[in-house]
């Protein structure tokens, strides 16, 4: 692989994958700090 | 009494759901070859841009109707205003156009699972699929041979869908979902490792990750990318909608949208690594370099490039039945999805439960996809009905959706306060700007040089009958399921729902104008 291929490999892995684990922690924290939801709802 | 609707078992349920659904044979087959006919490494750019420009707000927007009103596509947007009804079954029709040939397509995934184990196809990949697995003639035509090959899984498909979706949403669907989900990203993940692994495959991410800056000043690769992140996260076409409306009251709708979003780029990504990875390999195998194949996309790539390169590679059969055993997969729970837009939505208008819908619904689709679809000419009928129902239906109802929502009923500011007023990220201006201007703006031309391009050129080299009768006429079918289903009677009061009254600027928003202004 070429320098510049391995660059934007590791930029589209850092920035895409690294968007999801930011948004998985984000929930994460989101859920922990939420009040306790309804268990159920009606129509 | 209010009736209680299905629920999702919680967050990771519904994660797993949509991710399943967003998920598909598009993320294997269509964004490699999208992303290297569109400057490769620079191609990151303009994707990123319509993720977070129009694909995760138009995602939102999706969750924010179905969650707010509470019903499948014809339901909310009845419950909208009255007169949207029909834009929900235009959505539900499009669904279950698409049913019809998504499901075959997961069948000859299924057969070549099977054929995977003994490199069925020889030295001839492309004879074997064309010739001896479809026996497709030479010329475009309609004829109503069956195929045996395709007979047979396609029945299996729709006996295991009709099952699944009979269960309901939390024993069916989510159940399905958090099962097959990690089994796939398992199967495709052990195929990346071993394809990038092999030699050549170097090469391939080359060419695959270059950029080409210049291809960044093309109009063409922007709408590229927008159209890929569109088509790819099974927005706008009532999926969505029907998905977050069996989600719990409070549940968190904005980040919940950024993990789905961003899950479903990154097994894109993950399929590009794969899919260019295997290229590189074969490309190097055949002396050749990789600007020089020509089936990096669809069909060609999944039913002749890769048993080619399979039938190259150390364990070929091994990872053979992993490869399309999760080409299987990645359908099946999109296929699920898309059942349960049509499914949800006859169940709340005439009252069915999930099994008839399933059973009455499931059955007559079943019986159609295989008069039309497992015949000799079924791969001309299917390449031209998803062309259409795309380009136009698809694309159609996302705009339509936007533009109604953004400037026909300007209620986009109630959408958000319903998205800001649970937990998650806060949405501000920009995402009604996104969703009402910028987002119908970029679909919007996509649609128009879409159907002014069906319209001055014969798409495929197809005759003007077939394009008539299996393009146009599904467009037409899809339009008759919206009028049809619009005028018939509810079943229920579906119009005694009063929306959840919401928070804005200190003062309480509620749906009856009357009571909107005092806190």
């Amino acid at each position: 692989m070429t320098p510049t291929a391995i660059t934007f490999l590791a930029l589209s892995a850092t920035v895409i994958w690294g968007g999801l684990a930011a948004s998985v922690l984000r929930l994460r924290h989101d859920t922990r700090t939420a009040p306790v939801e309804d268990e159920a709802d009606g129509d | 009494m209010a009736e209680k609707r299905e629920q999702w078992s919680g967050q990771v349920g519904f994660i797993l759901a949509a991710v399943g659904s967003a998920v598909g044979l598009g993320n294997i087959w269509r964004f490699p070859g999208v992303a290297y006919d569109n400057g490769g490494g620079a191609f990151l750019i303009p994707y990123l841009v319509a993720l977070l420009t129009a694909g995760i707000p138009i995602l939102l927007l999706d969750y924010s109707l179905g969650h707010r009103f509470r019903g499948s596509a014809p339901t909310t947007f009845r419950r909208l205003t009255r007169g949207a009804e029909g834009l929900g079954w235009f959505q539900v029709g499009v669904s279950w156009v698409i049913i019809l040939y998504y499901t075959v397509i997961i069948a000859w995934s299924a057969a070549y699972t099977v054929f995977a184990a003994r490199l069925a196809w020889g030295d001839d990949p492309a004879g074997f699929f064309f010739e001896d697995y479809l026996h497709l003639p030479a010329e475009p035509t309609v004829a109503a041979t069956p195929v045996p090959g395709v007979l047979v899984p396609l029945v299996i498909i729709w006996v295991i869908a009709i099952a699944v979706l009979s269960l309901g949403v939390q024993r069916g669907v989510e159940r399905a979902n958090v099962v097959f989900i990690p089994l796939l990203v398992t199967m495709f993940g052990a195929i990346v490792v071993r394809a990038v692994t092999l030699p050549g495959a170097g090469d391939g991410l080359t060419a695959f990750f270059t950029p080409d800056w210049e291809a960044l000043r093309d109009p063409q690769v922007w709408i590229a990318a927008y159209g890929q992140i569109f088509f790819s996260l099974s927005i706008a076409f009532g999926i969505m909608i029907t998905y977050a409306s069996y989600l719990r009251r409070r549940a968190n709708l904005t980040t919940t949208g950024l993990v789905v979003g961003f899950a479903n780029s990154s097994f894109e990504l993950l399929a590009g690594i794969g899919v260019f990875s295997a290229l590189g390999f074969m490309a190097a195998q055949e002396g050749v370099a990789v600007a020089d194949l020509d089936t990096i996309n669809g069909v060609g790539l999944a039913f002749v490039a890769f048993p080619k390169i399979l039938s190259m590679m150390p364990g070929g059969p091994v990872f053979g039945v992993l490869f399309f055993g999760s080409l299987m997969l990645a359908g099946l729970t999109s296929l699920l999805s898309i059942l349960q837009v049509v499914s949800a939505a006859f169940q709340e208008k005439l009252g069915w439960t999930s099994r008839q819908a399933a059973l009455r619904l499931g059955g007559a689709a079943a019986v159609l996809s295989i008069a039309l679809f497992s015949t000799t000419t079924g791969l001309f009928t299917l390449d031209v009905v998803d062309k259409y129902v795309n380009d136009v239906g698809v694309v159609g109802s996302a705009v339509a959706t936007t533009l109604l929502l953004g400037v026909g009923l300007w209620r986009l500011w109630e959408l958000q306060a319903h998205l800001n007023h649970r937990p998650g990220v806060t949405m501000g201006v920009w995402w009604r700007v996104l969703v009402g201007g910028v987002v119908p703006a970029v679909l919007g031309y996509i649609l128009v040089t879409g159907v002014r391009t069906l319209v001055l050129e014969p798409y495929g080299g197809y005759p003007a009958w077939l394009l008539d009768l299996f393009g146009w006429g599904t467009i037409g079918v899809a339009l008759a399921i919206a009028v049809g289903m619009t005028v018939l009677r509810w079943r229920r009061d579906v119009d005694a729902f009063v929306p959840e009254a919401l928070p804005v600027d200190g003062r309480r928003w509620s749906w009856n104008p009357a009571e909107r202004s005092e806190r």
